[in-house]
């Protein structure tokens, strides 16, 4: 079992958002994405990635940009456009003793695996008592513009957290991209590692070696006193960018990365909560039913007496993303939606 | 029929395909007392295929299956007790209970698990097919589903990708010409199932899935092409359901189902046509059936009283497994 000699990072927010003072070398967010599978396929004979076009040049964003070359194509499989049938394939393999990596352009063809996720993947080790699991990793890419529209940019996240049985990380920056990834590969279940379009080029600092971060724990990236800001994936930067500006105005506000929505870190939530008082929730995703949703009942349930003010909501409105670029500015709130959502509790 | 079967190989042949029978009664009279608290999709009248498949598979092989899969699982090998146990929904059934009646599963026994979802588990095993390949090791993977499942994307989605790769799969199709109660004309067009592999480049039988040794040779002839690379095949067994689609009862009296086609099939029971060949063509005794038969109600008495005995999973273990 060639992971157990790999490093876990279980603190939350060892490391400092946004790269600068890291003496490491710096790496994006694609780049971390593609060393962490180079890693998991040298590391484990077990590992192999799937996916439509994974081994074009491009590379799904770069991120899987030469790995075909270097590994060949048993280990890095062009996949025929037979989403759910080939997420039943990577199934059967995880159960049978492999270590697959399904790589989707977009979360939005996940719709079509959605039996074989939900009924198969999820469900397995409960419907055979833990006997067989299914250590299979999807990753996903959601994100936003340039008339990307209704089928293409989609933030599906929550559908997949409802379901007991399955994980669902959203590495925000390029560390926690390489370890949640690594951390999915080497764990017993399936794991939707959800990345965001508008993050690959981030950078920051990222240790060479292999090092798995678990499902499970956020982190806080931005400390405050008066509010909390919760957030997954890109929202992550815009609530850093709100902080800085909320500061200027004598609002200390708290930023915790939610980074794994299934199981959510309620502990990290909770207890931010509890030291400002005030909770503003922001998702890439939608409100109704959303990830959000889930967050304020949590601080709802657990930090009630701790609240002085109704829970805030930044999410998208209950629309299919619109194609203008003017309706597109619309849909999607930022950072001024925060900013005014906090002076407004405070 | 053939006769290059070996005496102790007919044997067993018929000794599964009574084991599974008789079984699937046991459930029949014990259904009533309502202790087997899950759905039941018994597969009498359908022995012959599962008996004539699993014949070439050894346990490392693996066998995918549905619903109705009772008898894919007995004859791939596994012990009547944990299903037995699976089927009262007890904690040493071969799920712990979490699965019953329609999730057998025995990773030892080379039996990943099996899906309620028609067509679901046809990719898993085209899945355990190329895990199979990536490890290089020859096991062979068995996919068994039903003709409702040749309706579904994922029938299509894996033979297209088995047949690509080359992989170790028998894809095996018990047609009976019903999916719960809507027959097969009002789904597909008019073609052989087996005809569809063609547009895979995968070759295709029908077959008489009543007669064990019909059964027998032509699984032969698939399991070999792939055990030995030559990639899957598409076999179809045409069989008759001869209880209702779920539950221990027949639905002659429904009115879906042609009376007269229920009565023709019993005539073909695939169970009285092998007990008769081997009396009279392969020089098996009727002491020596006997005593098969004998062996068989004992094991399955055994595992009735098993899985009686067997406690219930404890509450405070509700999310174990997730
Ligand atoms: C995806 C899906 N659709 C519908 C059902 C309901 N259903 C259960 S069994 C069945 C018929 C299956 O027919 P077939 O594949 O021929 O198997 P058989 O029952 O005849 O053995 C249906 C429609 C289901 N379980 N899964
Ligand atoms: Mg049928």
């Amino acid at each position: 079992m060639p992971w157990t000699k790999i490093q876990a990072d279980d603190s939350r927010g060892r490391v400092r958002f946004g790269g600068g003072e890291r003496p490491e070398r710096e790496l994006s967010y694609r780049e971390a994405i593609r060393e962490a599978l180079s890693q998991a396929i040298e590391t484990d004979d077990r590992v192999f990635l799937i996916g439509e076009g994974i081994d074009d040049p491009g590379g799904v964003f770069g991120t899987t940009a030469g790995l075909r070359e270097r590994f060949g194509a048993g280990r890095v499989m062009d996949s025929p456009i037979a989403e759910n049938g080939m997420t039943g394939v990577a199934i059967g393999a995880a159960m049978t003793g492999m270590r697959p990596v399904f790589i989707h352009m977009r979360v939005d063809f996940l719709p079509m695996c959605m039996d074989q996720i939900i009924n198969h993947a999820a469900k397995w080790s409960y419907m055979t008592g833990g006997r067989v699991k299914v250590p299979l990793t999807i990753r996903a890419v959601i994100g936003r513009g340039w008339g990307s529209a209704a089928q293409h940019s989609q933030s599906l996240q929550a559908l997949f957290a409802h379901i007991p049985g399955l994980k669902v990380v959203m590495p925000a920056s390029p560390y926690d991209a390489k370890g949640l990834l690594l951390g999915s590969i080497a764990g017993d279940g399936p794991t939707v590692v959800i990345e965001h379009r508008w993050l690959y080029d981030q950078k920051e600092g990222v240790p060479e070696g292999p090092y798995v971060i678990h499902a499970g724990k956020g982190a806080i990236r931005r400390e405050g006193t008066d509010v909390t800001i919760a957030a997954t994936s890109y929202m992550v930067y815009e609530a850093l960018r709100a902080a800085s500006e909320l500061e200027g105005e004598g609002i200390s506000a708290e930023v915790v990365d939610i980074r794994s929505v299934q199981p959510l870190d309620e502990g990290l939530i909770v207890g931010s909560v509890k030291k400002t008082g005030r909770l503003i929730v922001a998702d890439t995703g939608w409100k109704v039913c959303g990830v959000s949703a889930e967050v304020a009942a949590v601080a709802s349930e657990y930090a009630h007496d701790a609240l002085k003010a109704p829970v805030k909501r930044i999410c998208l409105p209950a629309a299919p993303t619109p194609a203008s670029v003017s309706l597109e500015k619309a849909y999607y709130p930022g950072i001024e939606a925060i900013v005014r959502a906090a002076k407004g509790m405070v | 029929m053939r006769n290059d079967l070996s005496k102790d190989a007919l044997k067993r042949l018929y000794a599964v395909m009574l084991t599974i029978r008789r079984f699937e009664e046991r459930v029949v009279s014990l259904y009533p007392e309502q202790e087997m608290k899950c759905p039941v999709h018994l597969c009498i009248g359908q022995e012959a295929i599962a008996a004539g498949v699993c014949a070439h598979l050894g346990t490392e092989d693996y066998i995918f299956s549905t619903h109705r899969s009772h008898g894919h699982c007995i004859a791939k090998g596994m012990d009547l007790k944990p299903i037995a146990a699976e089927l009262y929904g007890r904690s040493d059934g071969c799920s712990r209970g979490r699965g019953g009646s329609m999730h057998l599963a025995d990773p030892e026994h080379g039996i990943p698990g099996t899906s309620a979802i028609v067509g679901g588990c046809i990719p898993l095993a085209v899945g355990a097919g190329l895990s199979s390949v990536m490890q290089g090791h020859a096991r062979v993977s068995v996919a068994f589903f039903g003709d409702g499942a040749a309706d579904e994307g994922t029938f299509h989605e894996s033979l297209n990708f088995a047949s690509l790769k080359k992989l170790p799969v028998v894809f095996v199709c018990e047609d009976n010409y019903y999916a719960t109660n809507s027959p097969r004309s009002a789904r597909q067009p008019d073609i052989p199932i087996a005809e569809k592999g063609r547009g895979y480049a995968i070759p295709g039988i029908t077959v008489d899935g009543n007669d064990v040794l019909l059964v027998h040779q032509a699984a032969e002839e698939a399991v070999m092409r792939a055990r030995s690379g030559g990639g899957p095949t598409l076999l179809e067994f045409t069989t008759y359901r001869w209880k209702a689609h779920v539950g221990p009862n027949s639905d002659i009296d429904e009115g879906c189902r042609p009376a007269g086609a229920h009565e023709r099939w019993l005539k073909k029971c695939p169970l009285e046509m092998f007990q008769r060949y081997l009396l009279e063509h392969a020089a098996v005794s009727a002491e020596e059936l006997e005593r098969i038969s004998v062996r068989v109600d004992r094991e399955i008495d055994e595992a009735v009283v098993f899985g009686k005995n067997s406690p219930y999973p404890d509450a405070s273990e509700l999310t174990e497994y997730v």
